[in-house]
């Protein structure tokens, strides 16, 4: 029981990983941005080709993700991305679909359509056992792996919130952009650098998850369902609201799917469900925020 | 303006469709190869094609007197777009024969078209029973999931594994599997404590490999569709299961060729059983290989590639046995073939129209710094027992 | 009293069939007579037509953002098929069958959409849509499971019309009840019930305060949406003669937003044109190179969105605004 309680958290949060930059990208810009998952994808494809490649070893390639689907988010960002920030959403929900479309095909494209496999390194491949009998604790490493990135990614994200001067601008201009813009704050350049953040981290999530959730040229349409509930149930204002709606949902998944096999698909929807139809504003709200 | 452009445009549509209209030459042999090329089952569309040009390059492209067409359309892994493509194709195309057939629903879907138009459907890649029983029209060259399961329901209990649980993913081809191999292996003395269905859209299979851990088997029965192979292999390793002494067996389709080789040394010594390896040390088998690999940058062809390859076989000689004719002469002509394939020997049963072919068993070996199903058993002439006639 | 007179006089005027579709109809109908190896992909148009403009009943008309409208295509093709395999084979009970499941369906639905934000909306009808693709595949025994609803034989239709391999009768029938429905629904909208869904659209808020019953509104327009979707899905059964899983997926779902947002929403030819435009170009396109078209077709969406939609359409919509709810 235990060991499926940890693999529950190793996934969600790696869930988390891949989908706090949406979340943060639709609270501060409002945009629905379903292109999200093609962020995660690149970020796979580059630790693949860089280890397949150039042999480079896993752990450099992860900063190398980060740094890819960053750049490339920034650059998007700015050409395509910004003239959309006042249209409706279904105009945003079309743009996002057709830059996956392209995403997909180009990547089966270039590299081809089968799945691709990564060798990750001796270290995180081992498995250590605590307890014994009923409340064994199987750990496999790599997802111990998983879950140390996460806490220090969100130690380090929640440190930029609330500690420096760019957080302040960030949350500022969530919270009102006409008010931040007219005290002096770049909006601009934080919806940049936010964007750029948000698709990098997707990238990392990609590169992570490329060992336990396979990388196909499909894999933004696959997973994108499952980054839009952690979004929905987490509510965009905060950055532990999808954290704990990703642990949620992550240990009720796996949980799930052990108790009751046969019911297995079925609990992460109905979940959704009940949360929302509970709490339509999501379960972690913050008092006066305007969405 | 709204009118004008909305009029405009659907009779431009309409009138670029309607145009060139496909006159029905008499000496062309029609072929219409019908294929997820895009979607989750693209790899399936990718090395079936191959395989189809592959045979008319090595073969020749004119049969019976007959320039021969292959024309080429993917169906999304959709059953509803498969049934207008195929109608498409035997009204306005007036093909001889359909082919290929990713999914089981697209093969089911088309069945009733060609009862209708009295056209034979050469199933490649569909790996359910029931589909040669849609319609009379039907010939398969692929293989059926009770062939390859039963053969390894009957080797594991010879080889010290008696208590084993099933894990296959919930849809039909799973379904056969797992019902064949557990009836087999509880007829010949031993048990299947737990049979695990894992749904299609499953990102992770942690928490039922976890189940089967807990349950401490003496091996582990995989089938899931090609392409989830490396997915389970790699759970499969990280959480001990091999070191806790349960064996991975399972069908071939989780070590298909197309990843094998990807997967890494964790694979080694896995047992499955299937019908096409593309390490089977045939003089025929060879030559598909290296000019298959030749031809696609270096691809290795997988059992999709031999349906495929196959496929053509029998449409080659059915139209020499009919001289160019299709309808009820062309599908006479498929019946009851025997020849050697890549795979190895196999025929068409006359009467189920299904294949009988020999099912493997094999083990993952390292052969040249690569991995290979390398077969070590061989059952013979398996038919499918997944008929209900 | 006079004010009163101008409303209804502007609502009727508005209702009444201009000429050019005195035209155009006739000119759909007769269609698959005049471009007969084109009849199949004229009636899967006329079929996901019928899908979008119900659609545009609660996405254009109300601003119910919605993903998972899939849910009633694939219940209404569901019951086409069963009811026609055990029941009865007559198309157009099967017609009223579906159609009344899936009504069913979406009343019960309705009650959890009323609350929420957009993307709360998206979500919870996506779930259900998920929920009901699972469910399908379980009950195997009843629905065919992955393999699907198979031996869909319909009996000719009215008596006299068979279902012909050329597709022929299948897309008069379509088209005809596209047709059927595109006049009740244009009916619908164009009346006072209409008017009040559009100022529910605009600000849901404002439409409370001024005696509108928004919720009653609501779940009365999202039942009627997923009575027609129910007709398309099983339209699409009928003419097929199978039903299978991907009825629910969420790209059916995602295909028919697509052609809605391509053609116009608010209008209910949008449903229709855009239908009509995304499935030639996915056919034409698939055509030309069969691995890679989806690359195409998201060009064209990125370049869509990007040069303005607007110019696709009637420039005169787009200043009525798509603002979807505005409350907070």
């Amino acid at each position: 029981m235990l060991t499926i309680f940890f693999d529950g958290i190793a996934y969600g949060m790696l869930l988390f990983i891949l989908a706090v930059g949406l979340s943060v990208t639709m609270g501060l810009m409002n945009f629905i941005n379903l292109a999200h998952g093609a962020f995660a994808m690149v970020g796979g494809y580059i630790t693949v080709l860089l280890m397949q490649r150039l042999g480079l070893p896993f752990l450099l390639c992860l900063p190398a993700a980060f740094a890819g689907a960053a750049l490339i988010g920034a650059v998007l960002e700015r050409t395509l991305y910004r003239p959309l920030y006042h249209r409706p959403h279904l105009d945003q929900v079309l743009f996002s679909i057709g830059i996956v479309f392209m995403a997909t095909a180009a990547v089966d494209y270039f590299i081809g359509s089968t799945q691709q496999i990564i060798q990750l390194p001796e270290w995180l491949k081992g498995r250590t056992e605590l307890g014994s009998g009923n409340w064994i604790l199987g750990m496999g490493h790599y997802r111990l792996f998983i879950i140390a990135v996460c806490v220090a990614l969100t130690v380090g994200l929640q440190y930029v919130l609330s500690r420096t001067r760019f957080g302040s601008r960030l949350r500022a201009a969530v919270d009102d952009q006409r008010v931040a813009a007219g005290l002096g704050i770049n909006v601009n350049r934080v919806f940049l650098s936010t964007f750029a953040v948000g698709s990098g981290l997707a990238g990392l999530g990609g590169a992570l998850g490329a060992e336990v959730l396979g990388l196909d040229p499909n894999f933004p349409l696959k997973f994108m369902v499952y980054f839009l509930i952690v979004v929905a149930v987490g509510g965009t204002s905060s950055i532990s609201g999808p954290l704990l709606a990703a642990l949620l949902l992550g240990i009720a998944d796996v949980a799930g799917k052990y108790y009751i096999p046969k019911l297995g698909a079925f609990i992460v929807y109905t979940l959704m469900i009940v949360i929302l139809v509970w709490r339509p504003q999501g379960l972690f709200v913050r008092q006066g925020a305007s969405k | 303006m709204k009118r004008r452009q909305f009029t405009a445009l659907t009779l431009a549509a309409a009138g670029a469709l309607g145009g060139p209209a496909v006159l029905a030459q008499d000496n062309t042999f029609k072929i219409g190869l019908i294929l997820p090329m895009t979607g989750p089952q693209a790899t399936t569309g990718r090395q079936i094609e191959a395989a189809a040009r592959l045979y008319m390059a090595q073969h020749g492209d004119t049969v019976a007197g007959k320039k021969v067409q292959l024309i080429v359309k993917d169906d999304t892994s959709l059953p509803d777009v498969t049934r207008r493509i195929a109608q498409e194709l035997v009204v306005n195309d007036k093909v001889h024969v359909l082919a290929g057939f990713g999914i089981t629903p697209s093969a089911m879907a088309v069945g009733p078209i060609a009862t209708q138009s009295k056209t034979p459907m050469v199933v490649m890649a569909a790996a359910t029973s029931s589909i040669t029983e849609a319609s009379p029209y039907i010939v398969r060259t692929s293989f059926t999931l009770p062939q390859a399961s039963v053969a390894l329901a009957d080797w594991a209990p010879k080889n010290g594994l008696k208590r084993v649980v099933t894990l296959v993913s919930d849809y039909g081809p799973g379904l056969d599997a797992e019902k064949f191999f557990r009836e087999r292996l509880m007829l010949n003395g031993g048990q299947v404590p737990e049979s695990l269905r894992v749904p299609m859209r499953n990102p992770d299979f942690a928490p039922f490999l976890q189940k089967v851990r807990d349950i401490k088997p003496d091996a582990l029965f995989v089938f899931v569709p090609s392409g989830a192979g490396a997915a389970v292999m790699k759970q499969f390793l990280e959480r001990g299961m091999d070191k806790a002494g349960i064996k991975l067996i399972g069908t071939g389709d989780v070590t298909d060729d197309d990843q094998l080789n990807d997967m890494g040394d964790g694979a080694l010594g896995v047992v499955t059983s299937h019908h096409y390896s593309a390490n089977h040390p045939s003089a025929l088998n060879k030559k598909f290989t290296t000019e298959f690999a030749k031809a696609n940058k270096g691809m290795r062809p997988n059992f999709m590639a031999a349906g495929g390859y196959d496929g053509m076989r029998v449409i080659y000689e059915a139209a020499k046995a009919s001289k160019g004719q299709g309808g009820d002469a062309l599908l006479a002509g498929m019946k009851g073939q025997i020849f050697e394939s890549p795979r190895g020997p196999m025929f068409i049963d006359a009467q189920t129209r299904d294949v009988v072919q020999n099912i493997y068993l094999r083990k993952v070996e390292k052969k040249d710094g690569q991995l290979w199903n390398v077969e070590f058993d061989v059952i013979k002439d398996v038919k499918d027992p997944g008929k209900t006639r | 009293m006079n004010v009163q007179t101008k409303g209804q006089l502007s609502l009727l005027g508005a209702s009444r069939l201009k000429a050019w579709e005195w035209v155009l109809w006739p000119l759909l109908l007769l269609a698959p007579l005049i471009f007969p190896s084109q009849a199949l992909i004229i009636n899967e148009i006329a079929i996901v037509a019928l899908f979008a403009i119900s659609l545009d009943m609660i996405l254009g008309y109300t601003g119910i953002v919605s993903l998972g409208h899939a849910a009633f295509f694939g219940l209404g093709g569901y019951a086409a098929g069963l009811l026609a395999k055990h029941v009865s084979a007559d198309p157009l009970t099967g017609l009223l069958a579906a159609a009344a499941v899936s009504a069913a369906a979406g009343a019960v639905m309705s009650l959890t959409i009323l609350r929420g934000n957009d993307l709360t909306r998206l979500m919870v009808t996506l779930g259900f849509a998920l929920i009901l693709y699972e469910l399908a595949n379980k009950l195997d025994g009843l629905t065919g499971g992955a393999d699907g609803l198979q031996g869909v034989t319909m009996g000719p239709l009215l008596g006299r019309f068979e279902f012909d391999l050329f597709g022929r009768t299948a897309a008069l029938y379509s088209l005809s009840v596209l047709l059927l429905a595109f006049v009740v629904l244009r009916r619908v909208v164009h009346s006072p019930y209409g008017a009040t869904l559009m100022a529910i659209r605009d600000n849901r808020l404002r439409a409370q305060s001024i005696g509108i019953p928004v919720a009653s509104r609501l779940a009365s327009v999202y039942t009627l949406a997923a009575g027609v979707a129910g007709l398309a899905g099983a339209l699409l059964t009928q003419t097929t003669g199978f039903a299978s899983l991907d009825l629910f997926d969420i790209h059916r779902s995602a295909d028919v937003m697509l052609m809605l947002v391509i053609g116009g929403t608010g209008w209910l030819y949008g449903g229709i044109f855009g239908a009509a435009v995304f499935k030639v170009m996915q056919d034409v396109l698939s055509n030309i190179t069969p691995q890679y078209w989806t690359f195409w077709l998201g060009l064209f969406l990125v370049v869509l969105v990007l040069v303005g939609r607007e110019r696709l359409v009637n420039p005169r919509l787009w200043l009525r605004g798509h603002n979807t709810g505005g409350q907070p």
